[in-house]
Parts: structure tokens; C-alpha cells; sequence
């Protein structure tokens, strides 16, 4: 198989690869980024959505071109070129649900991603750089969401944005003026939805995108975290190459594979099956037009804003001269930025909840059963005994990170092993 | 026990979903695509009936035709209004303006009634009309309590009366004879009419189910390979 | 690929010892293209309903669908006015009366391509003198064939050869005769277009339907 070299010379694909190199670093950053990257060995299912949420922003991006192609981004012709791409367009109807079903996907891959960073330690030093560029894409995507909801202007799309931008109204002193500068019109109108196009179509994916290079700069430099939290750069053979250490490619990039072809079969069964999820990933309310006159029943934001939005609705006091409407949008605001200060609540001597104590596992658990619940009470109209379980998990929730600088410190940890285990 | 709870978590939600706000007991509706003759006969009923006032604006005569298997040119006479084309998408004169006057709400657009309610609403809200006399158009609504529309139905259904007994209004009561069809003959007519409902909110629910059938047998096949090749990669590594 | 050899490299050559060695590298090869084929297959597969969502749509196709022309008020020697468009693009539709056949028979000295020979340009009926089904109505796609500007409508004596009228494209100066066949020697290369369409009656045709006598 291996040709000797001195004998019968460079094959024609090594020699184009020669020019190729001497003018641009193809292999090299190959290397670098794929065949030398040496990963932990004992990666597990945790591991599979960072590649997997690069897999479903392709998706979104190529659906996403597609539909703008026969998108509308006008009151009078939006809704209608939405129904237009699912009936007269070939196959429309296939990349209107590729891209609505992408969407919620994007947020569960994110989710489960975002867990594991707290299950195994991935935000601790040096990856805390790595982590904040995560919130950025966080946050990046969460408005991305936001932008792209209003454009099928249908009537949970208006109202949902009506609520959602009021809320800005509630900071005091530049609230209304704020209001009127995001919809740029006195009311919610087709003026709010062009600048929402440009936004989500242009601006964003162009934000995400950078963000998510810069996040992979990050990782490739620092190395991968593992299930067991420790550093596998520390064990190094004679070549200085981690003992724990696997290439990427080829071991994870057929990992990976795999996880896609399941993966697809999972999404692909939504998408053919049950694209609206019964009202969860297209709303009901969403297949009548925009109606500034008639709100619908119940007004409540994606799945996916949910649990931020129980938290908004569970602040019901005004305190200090500040309505109840702005702290709700206080504690809601704080729910989402304040895990990127995770790295410095952490106290703990060991990284991975493997060898962690029982406070930091309770608190996690409780932590994730609390945003779940508030998922939950998000999708359902206010209730007496709603608003109470919301503010009960608001504080769980809160405690999870305000407390973390004490029972990191105070529990009794197991030792961590000196290489990996599984 | 984590696991358990978490998956009760996630199911409730969808139970609280389907839930109705109203208080009418709903009878089931199941949809049948495939039914040709059935939403063929919807069709025609939908542009006797309903069309004159509901437009079907997202949906063109051609692919109705086409899908139902009704030749184009039985289709120009019968179902077609004059002027517009076999292309054409299923729009009427009803003026919004001035019907709003009439009706007291613009009688609205019914491509997509049976995904902003649902195919069972749509189909027990045809059911339901009975005579009222305080109401200005005589009519009333179990499924929508005062609605703005006439019963447009009532020769085809004859006289459905509500009947109270004790403050509870739960029953109605049909009138026999005073309708061109029997109850059963009705019933048959409004579920092929709501069928067709059911086709026009998404005409292409059954090529998405069937090219679904095929991608994620593919993709089961596809999935054999990608197993097979990554376990025969990482048989290099120790402990796999 | 040097996949495999890749692998070869970390299982037996490092002192790395997250790696054993032996492998089947056959086995290996046969899985990767194996895979590859099925891969690709499915990258067809998926592919498909992009380039399909490319094509007419029915709202194109309607838009697109043929469209009748009744020219019975039309006079000899006159254009059909106003312009009929067909998906899009400019019908004319012209009368000739006999001194203009017999002229667009003979003189046919001055022009680029008098018997029609480029076959895109007219279907099969229209290959004749007059290029169109019946010798006393013209029908022409109303596009230059140099860069798609609309000719006018010529009736004065405006070609030395046939003596007649014509098109006369103001954007670079192309002229064409009665049958829309392309003077020499002018920027257009070739003859105006002839759209499919047929005769429903003598004086009522649907162009983009085919069918003629």
C-alpha cells in the first residue's frame, strides 16, 4: 500500500497537495485542527452535540437561503408567501418544515451541549474564554429565534413579539423610546418585520457564525474537556502526544458520522411525522394572518423561550419604586446571562460531577428539574398555584449559581484519577 | 426515578394541550386523504355552500383537481367560477369591508381553519348550529356560542333545537323531516365537507408522510454502515 | 485517501497506548467505501428537493399557461393592439394582406436567413415564406433577437426589398420583414421567434398550446 518514494516519486495528488501547501496552510490546519488534534479518548453521549448543533446550523443556513428565495418580507405578502412555498413551490413545503423543525432542534442540541459543560466542569479554567463565547452564541441565538418568529407574520407571531418587545418598555427612564426605536413605528408593523428580516436573514448568521469559528479557535487551543474532568494533556508520551489521546480524525469524524445518520433519522421523523409537535414547534394560532386587532387566547412565547419566560411572569411584587413588569424582566434577564460567571462560582478542587460531592450533584439536579418545571408553567396561562411552583424554581434556579461559590467548597469531593477512566 | 420524572415532566404538557377550552363534548374526527370520492364531494359542497362567502385564497383550482382526480374541464364547469382559470387561486367577491357590517366579523379565509382550530372543531361546529331567536341571524352555535354566521346549512339539516333541562343546555334535539337530508345522510355531507377542510390546510400531508416512509428507511439502511464503520474503527482503542 | 493509514500510524507505530494493533485494513477500505456509496446516494437524494424547489412553480406555471387570442377586428396590413403577453413576453400578432404574401415570397435578396434554418428559432409549420401556419396572420415572439428589445411596427415602405412593412427594433437598428425573418447586415443575428400555438378557429389561436393544421 505505502509507495516507497524514492522509487517511483510523488503520486499526482500529492503533488497538487505539495502546490497547494506551499501557498496555502490546507494541510497543515488539517492537521491541526483534525488529524492531529488528539481528543480524549472517553468522550460519551454528552459529547455528540457541539458537532451536532454545527450539523443543524447548516441545515437552518441552506434551508434558510432557500426560503428567502420565495420569502416575502412585507405585511401584506409574508403569510401569503409562506403558505405560497408550501403548496406552489416543488418540495416548499419539505424546507419550510426542514428549517421551523431545525429551529427547535437547534435549541434542544444547545441545551443538552450547554449541560454537559455543567455536568463535567468545561467551563472551569482554561476553558473560560471558551465558555463566554458560548453565552455569546447563547444569547446570539436566542435573538436570532426571536427575529425569525415574527417573519411568518402570523398571529402568534405578531403578538408574540408585541409581548416580548413591550417588556423592553419596562426599563425605566429609556423604556418607551426604546420600544419605539426597536419597532421603528409606533405600533408593531410591516416596518418592525423588514428590519427583523435583515436581522435574522443577514446580520445574525453572520454574528453566529464568526462566534462559532471563534469557539473552535478557542477549544482546538486550550483541548477538549472529558467526562472525567481531567487534563489529558498532563500524561504525554515521547512525542508529546497525550496518552489519553485519540486523532479526531479519523476516530471521531466516523463517531460523529454515525451520530448524524441517528440523529437524522430522529429529526426526519418530526419532519415527516409530526412537524408541528402538537402545537409546540408551529403553533396553531400561527396559520391564521397577523391581526393587531384580535390576540389570541393564549399568548406564549416558542418552547424553547419557555422556562425564561416562567421566571418573568413569577416576579409579581414592585419593590423599590420599580414595577413588577421590570423586575420580571430583571430576574429573566439575569436567568440568562448569569451562567457566564459560572468559572468563578465554581470552587470545587475537582472539575466533573464524577468526583464531585452530593450538594454540587443535588444542586444540579435540582437545577435541571426546576428548568424543566418552569418550561412547563411557561407554555400555560398564570395560575395562583403556577406562580407560585414559578417562583419557587426561579429561586432554585438562582441558588444553583449563588450558592455555588459555598457548596463547591465546603463538600467533600472524591479524588480525581490520574487518567481516564471510561 | 430521575428519568421517570423527567419524561412525566415533558409528556404533561401535550396532555394539557389537546384539552378543549369549550365545553362541548366533541365527537372524533378522523381525516382520510385517500378518500377520493369523499373529498370530492367536500369540494362541491364547499363551493355550494361555503365559497360564496369563504374564500380559499392559498389554494388553486388546478391542484385541487389534480389531487382529488377530477378531470380540468369537469372542473371549469362545475367548480370553476366564470372568468377565472384552471390556475387560479380559489378566491370569491365577498367584500371585507361591508361584510363586516353584515356579519358583525368578516366571514374569514378557510384554507388552513382545519390547523388554526382543528379538524374535530371544524367538524362539530358544522354540527352544532340550532335555532335561536335572539340571535339577529336566527342561529347560534354550540362549538362557537354566538357566532356572527348564518346557518347556511339548515335545508340540507333541517331544524336543530337546543334542549335545557335544569339550566343545563347540553342537548339538541334535530327536527326530523325538515331537512333535505336525513341525520345520517348529514353527518356523511359534513364529514366529507371537513375532509376536504382537512386537505386544503396541507395538501401535501400525504406526499410528506409517504417521502417520509422512504427517508428514514434510507436512513436506517445508511445507519448499518456508519455503525459497522465506526466500530471497526475503534476496535484501535483500548477498551472499545 | 490515507484514512487508513492514519489509523495504521496511531495503532502501531506511537508509543501511544490508547491504540492496539491489528488492523483489517481490508475490511476497513470496503466499510469506508461501502459507506461512501450509500453516503453519496443519500447526498442525491437530499440534494433533490433543493434543485426541484428551483423549477416553476404552479403560481409560474398558471401565470404561464397558454392564452387565447382573438384577432377577428384586425385589419390587413395591422398589428394586434393592445399587446398580448405570454409568459411574459410580447405577442405580435399581424395581417397580411396578398401583395404582402407575394412579396414575402419573392424579394428575400436582403435578408440573413430566408428559408428558416435555424430550427430554434420557428416550430416545424412555420418553416415556409410567411414562418407561420396560415400565410395571412403572422405570430412572432415581439423580442429582438440581438438583445431583447421590442421591435415596432412598421407599415411604411421601410425594406427595399420587399417594399412592404415590417419590425423595426429601435435599440440598435435591427429591421425584419413581415414574417419576422432578420434583415442582413443588421446586429440581430436571427429570425424573430415563433411561439407554439394553434388555431381553435379562423380567427381565435391559443398560444402555447401545439397542434397544427
Amino acid at each position: 500500500m505505502e509507495k516507497s518514494k524514492s522509487q517511483t516519486g510523488p503520486t499526482k495528488l500529492e503533488a497538487a497537495m505539495g502546490w497547494l501547501d506551499k501557498r496555502f496552510p490546507a494541510t497543515e490546519t488539517f492537521e491541526y485542527h483534525m488529524s492531529k488534534y488528539y481528543a480524549p479518548k472517553n468522550f460519551n453521549f454528552w459529547y455528540y452535540f457541539g458537532f451536532l448543533a454545527m450539523f443543524v446550523l447548516v441545515n437552518q443556513l441552506v434551508t434558510g437561503v432557500w426560503l428567502t428565495m420565495n420569502y416575502v418580507p412585507s405585511g401584506e405578502g409574508a403569510f401569503a408567501s409562506v403558505e405560497y412555498i408550501m403548496r406552489d413551490v416543488e418540495y416548499g413545503w419539505l424546507l419550510r418544515y426542514l428549517h421551523s423543525t431545525g429551529a427547535s432542534f437547534f435549541f434542544i442540541v444547545i441545551y443538552l451541549h450547554m449541560y454537559r459543560a455543567l455536568r463535567y466542569g468545561s467551563y472551569r479554567g482554561p476553558r473560560e474564554l471558551l465558555w463566554l463565547i458560548g453565552m455569546a452564541i447563547f444569547i446570539a441565538l436566542m435573538a436570532e429565534g426571536f427575529f425569525g418568529y415574527l417573519l411568518p407574520w402570523g398571529n402568534m407571531s405578531y403578538w408574540g413579539a408585541q409581548v416580548i418587545v413591550s417588556l423592553f418598555g419596562a426599563i425605566p427612564f429609556i423604556g418607551p423610546e426604546l420600544m419605539e426605536w426597536i419597532r421603528g413605528d409606533f405600533l408593531m408593523s410591516e416596518t418592525t418585520l423588514n428590519r427583523f428580516f435583515a436581522l435574522h436573514v443577514v446580520a445574525l448568521p453572520l454574528v453566529l457564525c464568526i462566534l462559532i469559528f471563534v469557539h473552535l479557535v478557542a477549544l482546538h487551543h486550550v483541548g477538549s474537556n472529558n467526562p472525567d474532568g481531567i487534563e489529558i494533556k498532563k500524561n504525554k508520551d515521547a512525542d508529546g502526544i497525550p496518552l489519553d489521546g485519540i486523532p479526531f480524525h479519523p476516530y471521531y469524524t466516523v463517531h460523529d458520522i454515525h451520530a448524524m445518520v441517528v440523529f437524522l433519522f430522529i429529526f426526519c421523523a418530526v419532519v415527516f411525522f409530526a412537524p408541528e409537535m402538537g402545537g409546540y414547534f408551529l403553533e396553531k394560532p400561527n396559520f391564521d394572518m397577523a391581526d393587531p386587532l384580535k390576540t389570541p387566547d393564549h399568548i406564549a412565547p416558542v418552547w424553547y423561550y419557555t422556562p425564561f419566560y416562567a421566571m418573568l411572569r413569577a416576579a409579581t411584587y414592585p419593590l423599590f419604586g420599580m414595577s413588577a413588569k421590570f423586575w420580571g424582566f430583571v430576574v429573566m434577564a439575569g436567568a440568562i446571562v448569569i451562567p457566564a460567571v459560572l468559572p468563578w462560582l465554581d470552587r470545587s478542587p475537582v472539575r466533573s460531577m464524577r468526583y464531585k460531592g452530593i450538594w454540587s450533584r443535588t444542586m444540579l439536579s435540582l437545577f435541571v428539574i426546576s428548568f424543566f418545571i418552569l418550561g412547563y408553567l411557561g407554555t400555560q396561562a398564570p395560575s395562583k398555584l403556577g406562580t407560585i411552583m414559578a417562583q419557587i424554581c426561579t429561586t432554585i434556579y438562582f441558588a444553583y449559581f449563588i450558592l455555588m461559590p459555598w457548596y463547591t467548597r465546603i463538600e467533600k469531593t472524591k479524588p480525581e484519577p490520574e487518567r481516564v477512566t471510561g | 426515578m430521575k428519568k421517570l420524572l423527567l419524561s412525566v415532566l415533558i409528556l404533561l404538557p401535550l396532555t394539557a394541550w389537546s384539552a378543549s377550552t369549550n365545553n362541548w363534548p366533541m365527537e372524533d374526527f378522523e381525516g382520510d386523504l385517500e378518500n377520493l370520492p369523499s373529498l370530492q364531494n367536500g369540494f362541491q359542497l364547499y363551493t355550494n355552500y361555503c365559497l360564496g362567502c369563504h374564500s380559499l385564497q392559498f389554494q388553486r383550482y388546478e391542484r385541487t383537481a389534480d389531487d382529488l382526480g377530477i378531470p380540468h374541464d369537469i372542473a371549469m364547469e362545475n367548480l370553476v367560477f366564470t372568468g377565472q382559470k384552471i390556475g387560479s387561486l380559489i378566491t370569491n367577491a365577498m367584500p371585507k369591508q361591508e361584510s363586516k357590517g353584515w356579519f358583525g366579523a368578516s366571514p374569514p379565509d378557510l384554507t388552513l381553519v382545519t390547523r388554526v382550530r382543528s379538524p374535530e372543531w371544524v367538524y362539530n361546529y358544522l354540527l352544532t348550529f340550532y335555532a335561536d331567536a335572539d340571535r339577529p341571524m336566527g342561529a347560534n352555535n354550540k362549538v362557537y356560542p354566538n357566532v356572527g354566521m348564518p346557518n347556511v346549512l339548515l335545508d340540507l339539516q333541517g331544524v336543530q333545537r337546543q334542549v335545557c333541562s335544569d339550566g343545563n343546555c347540553d342537548q339538541l334535539v334535530l327536527d326530523s323531516g325538515t331537512g333535505k337530508m336525513s341525520a345520517e345522510e348529514f353527518d356523511a355531507a359534513i364529514y366529507d365537507l371537513t375532509n376536504f377542510l382537512y386537505y386544503t390546510g396541507e395538501p401535501t400531508r400525504l406526499q410528506r408522510q409517504r417521502t417520509g416512509i422512504y427517508v428514514l428507511l434510507f436512513l436506517i439502511f445508511l445507519g448499518c454502515f456508519t455503525y459497522l464503520l465506526n466500530r471497526e474503527y475503534w476496535k484501535d482503542i483500548d477498551g472499545h | 485517501m490515507s484514512d487508513g493509514d492514519v489509523a495504521i500510524d496511531s495503532a502501531k507505530d506511537n508509543n501511544n497506548d490508547a491504540t492496539s494493533g491489528g488492523v483489517n485494513t481490508g475490511r476497513r477500505y470496503f466499510l469506508i467505501q461501502a459507506t461512501s456509496a450509500v453516503a453519496a446516494v443519500g447526498a442525491v437524494g437530499a440534494a433533490w428537493p433543493f434543485v426541484k424547489y428551483w423549477t416553476p412553480s404552479a403560481k409560474a406555471r398558471a401565470a404561464g399557461a397558454p392564452v387565447k387570442i382573438d384577432f377577428s377586428k384586425l385589419a390587413p396590413g395591422e398589428m394586434l393592439s393592445p399587446i398580448v403577453a405570454w409568459r411574459g413576453k410580447p405577442i405580435f400578432v399581424v395581417s397580411r394582406d396578398k401583395t404582402s404574401i407575394d412579396a414575402l415570397k419573392s424579394d428575400t435578396s436582403d435578408l440573413a436567413d430566408p428559408d428558416s434554418l435555424n430550427p430554434e428559432q420557428q416550430p416545424e409549420f412555420a418553416v415556409n415564406a410567411w414562418r407561420s401556419a396560415k400565410p395571412e396572420v403572422g405570430v412572432y415572439l415581439g423580442i429582438c433577437t440581438h438583445l431583447g428589445c421590442s421591435p415596432k411596427h412598421v407599415v411604411t415602405d421601410n425594406f427595399e426589398a420587399s417594399g412592404q412593412g415590417g419590425f423595426f427594433c429601435p435599440c440598435h437598428g435591427s429591421k425584419f420583414d413581415l414574417a419576422g425573418r432578420v434583415v442582413k447586415g443588421v446586429p440581430a443575428p436571427d429570425n424573430l421567434e415563433v411561439p407554439p400555438y394553434r388555431f381553435v378557429s379562423d380567427t381565435v389561436i391559443v398560444i402555447g398550446e401545439e397542434g397544427n393544421a
